[in-house]
């Protein structure tokens, strides 16, 4: 007798369920969310037109002087920048990676000393409730724990009044409209994603390793530094990475803290996609601004790439 | 004596993390149009305001339709994914769980643009059901990642008894597998309803107008005397949120002692 098929021995094997399994899910993913992104890609070197995008093929979108097409099919005379170009573009890119990069440093420093208590002081029984409590406000409304820190921090708000108060400062502190702000706020949105990652590292570790540390002479700060620090480090990448990738593309916290006086780069592709109406632009910079995202993340798993070694 | 400074700066870091959702009922039983202090005294009177608000009752409307079909479609989306994941080795898994997961990492402004651009461009008319669209794959990724830990507690053996006992793969599913994850799958529905409700970014984009609690909220807050109204409003939401987050939690804990594994951690 021949070998069964390889076709048939496919079907009805475990790879094929898996496959069937997982398809629709998958397949929703990517007419969502691949080709999204692609068409995201494709339009960014495209020409733009009225209310449409005409597939000629330039890279101006990004460098250089860019002309849209009028309605009535000519170009029209003035020039627009394109995205590596544009000062104003340029500078708020530059912003929005430093306020990401300030809120991902906040974030992190400040979450890590939360995962360590859980993971290390909290008893094996309450942990899941200690967490459950760090998740809570993470998941009500985005939009009014943004707002409820502008009425915190306004000129007659929470902070100033209780400042005030206290015979702390006699003049109200002016902290609306300002990038520290946004910082507070945006460390404050996404303290779960940093914790989390964190406290899973931390977990893994094995604790004979600390007990090691110590009983070879080490005192507690310094066992911290070389063994649990470093076996943590994982955590503090993920953590990182889960921070800073979104932060960019913040658009709320801009829009309410900021006032609209300190735009980030999400506010800009906004009001070239829908108010300009030149969706090429608009898509430059958003590939621009992912590009820069990556290129950084990139960058910082090479330099904790020792880190990672022999982690899966 | 010892300091227990991390204790301390735990619970500050607690007190930081919860002082805007304690801060919102103060105000919202505040009788004055400012939202400072000092608090003018008690009154109900911002809850009745925006109960009768009719556009306030529309917007709840339409984000119950686009939270309850965003929940059914992500546990779905999130049930497949999770079993396939955790039952089945196949090629390209990881890739493709990347791919489902992306959303977790991702700028919503980016996907959403894409997506505005792309229906735009194909012709599909804005409405709540590309709202619902967006939100399930937003969504989805934290349906696949509780779901997965409900799925990976599993006992392969169970499974193996009901075959050995003369079940099929479904009834064996529907038997077996579907009660003891049940938790699970609650527990995700209910993170994806409460997801959804508070969505934005996805809300404000891929609609047609049609306001949503979250749209309907962030109009309001450009009028000072509307603020109040808001607080209450407010802190209806963040009461049912806070309930919905109990009960998935419940539901998540109760799964895990069904099969009788040991309990890691949060939702994440």
């Amino acid at each position: 007798m021949s070998e069964p098929q390889p076709r048939t021995r496919f079907w009805g094997s475990e790879a094929a369920s898996g496959l069937a399994l997982i398809s629709p899910t998958a397949l929703y993913a990517i007419l969502l969310l691949a080709a999204p992104l692609a068409t995201t890609l494709i339009y960014s070197v495209f020409t733009d037109g009225y209310l449409t995008v005409i597939p000629h093929f330039q890279l101006c979108n990004y460098f250089g002087e860019c002309h849209s097409q009028l309605q009535d099919g000519t170009m029209e005379p003035q020039a627009y920048l394109g995205a590596w170009s544009d000062p104003v573009v340029l500078s708020l890119m530059q912003r929005s990676l430093f306020v990401s990069v300030l809120v991902t440093a906040t974030t992190v420093i400040l979450a890590y000393p939360v995962a360590y208590f859980v993971s290390f002081n909290v008893d094996a029984s309450r942990k899941s409730l200690w967490l459950f409590l760090i998740t809570i406000p993470f998941w009500t409304s985005y939009v009014i724990r943004v707002f409820m820190w502008n009425v915190m921090i306004s000129r007659t708000g929470v902070i100033n009044s209780v400042l005030e108060g206290l015979h702390i400062i006699t003049d109200p502190l002016q902290m609306s409209f300002t990038i520290q702000a946004m910082v507070v706020t945006l460390a404050h949105a996404y303290a779960p994603f940093a914790i989390l990652p964190i406290y899973v590292a931390l977990e893994k570790i094995d604790r004979s390793l600390l007990e090691a540390g110590q009983d070879l002479g080490e005192t507690r700060f310094s066992t911290f530094l070389r063994v649990t620090l470093p076996l943590s480090m994982s955590g503090v990448i993920a953590a990182v990475l889960i921070v800073f990738i979104p932060v960019i593309g913040d658009y709320i916290t801009p829009n309410l803290i900021g006032g609209g006086k300190i735009p980030m780069i999400a506010n800009m592709i906004e009001k070239q996609m829908l108010k300009a109406d030149n969706r090429p632009l608009g898509s430059a910079i958003a590939v621009s601004a992912m590009l820069v995202v990556g290129l950084v993340s990139v960058l910082f798993l090479f330099l904790n790439r020792r880190y990672l070694m022999g982690q899966k | 004596m010892k300091i227990p400074v991390l204790r301390i700066y735990t619970i500050a870091y607690l007190i930081f993390l919860y002082a805007p959702i304690i801060i919102l009922p103060i105000f919202a039983f505040n009788n004055s149009t400012a939202v400072a202090f000092p608090l003018q005294g008690f009154t109900t009177q911002w809850f009745s305001q925006v109960w009768a608000d009719p556009a306030l009752r529309e917007a709840l409307k339409n984000s119950m339709i686009v939270a309850v079909s965003t929940s059914v479609l992500s546990t779905l989306f999130g049930i497949l994914a999770a079993r396939a994941s955790t039952r089945y080795s196949f090629p390209g898994s990881g890739p493709v769980l990347g791919l489902i997961m992306l959303p977790m990492v991702l700028p919503e402004m980016i996907m959403a643009m894409a997506l505005l651009v792309v229906f735009l461009s194909i012709g599909v008319p804005l409405s709540l059901f590309t709202i619902i669209l967006g939100d399930v794959l937003i969504c989805t990724p934290f349906a696949v990642a509780i779901l997965t830990s409900a799925f990976q507690s599993l006992d392969r053996s169970l499974e193996e008894a009901a075959q050995d006992l003369g079940e099929g793969p479904f009834s064996t599913f529907y038997l077996v597998i579907l009660p003891l994850v049940m938790p699970g799958i609650i527990s995700a529905s209910l993170i994806c309803f409460t997801i959804s409700i508070d969505e934005f970014i996805i809300a404000n984009f891929l609609g047609s107008g049609q306001k949503l609690l979250s749209t309907y909220i962030f109009g309001q807050l450009r009028f000072p005397k509307n603020v109040p109204n808001i607080m209450a409003l407010g802190t209806i939401l963040v009461g049912v949120s806070i309930t919905l987050l109990s009960l998935a939690e419940f539901f998540r804990r109760r799964g895990i002692a069904k099969t009788g594994a040991k309990d890691t951690g949060g939702f994440l």
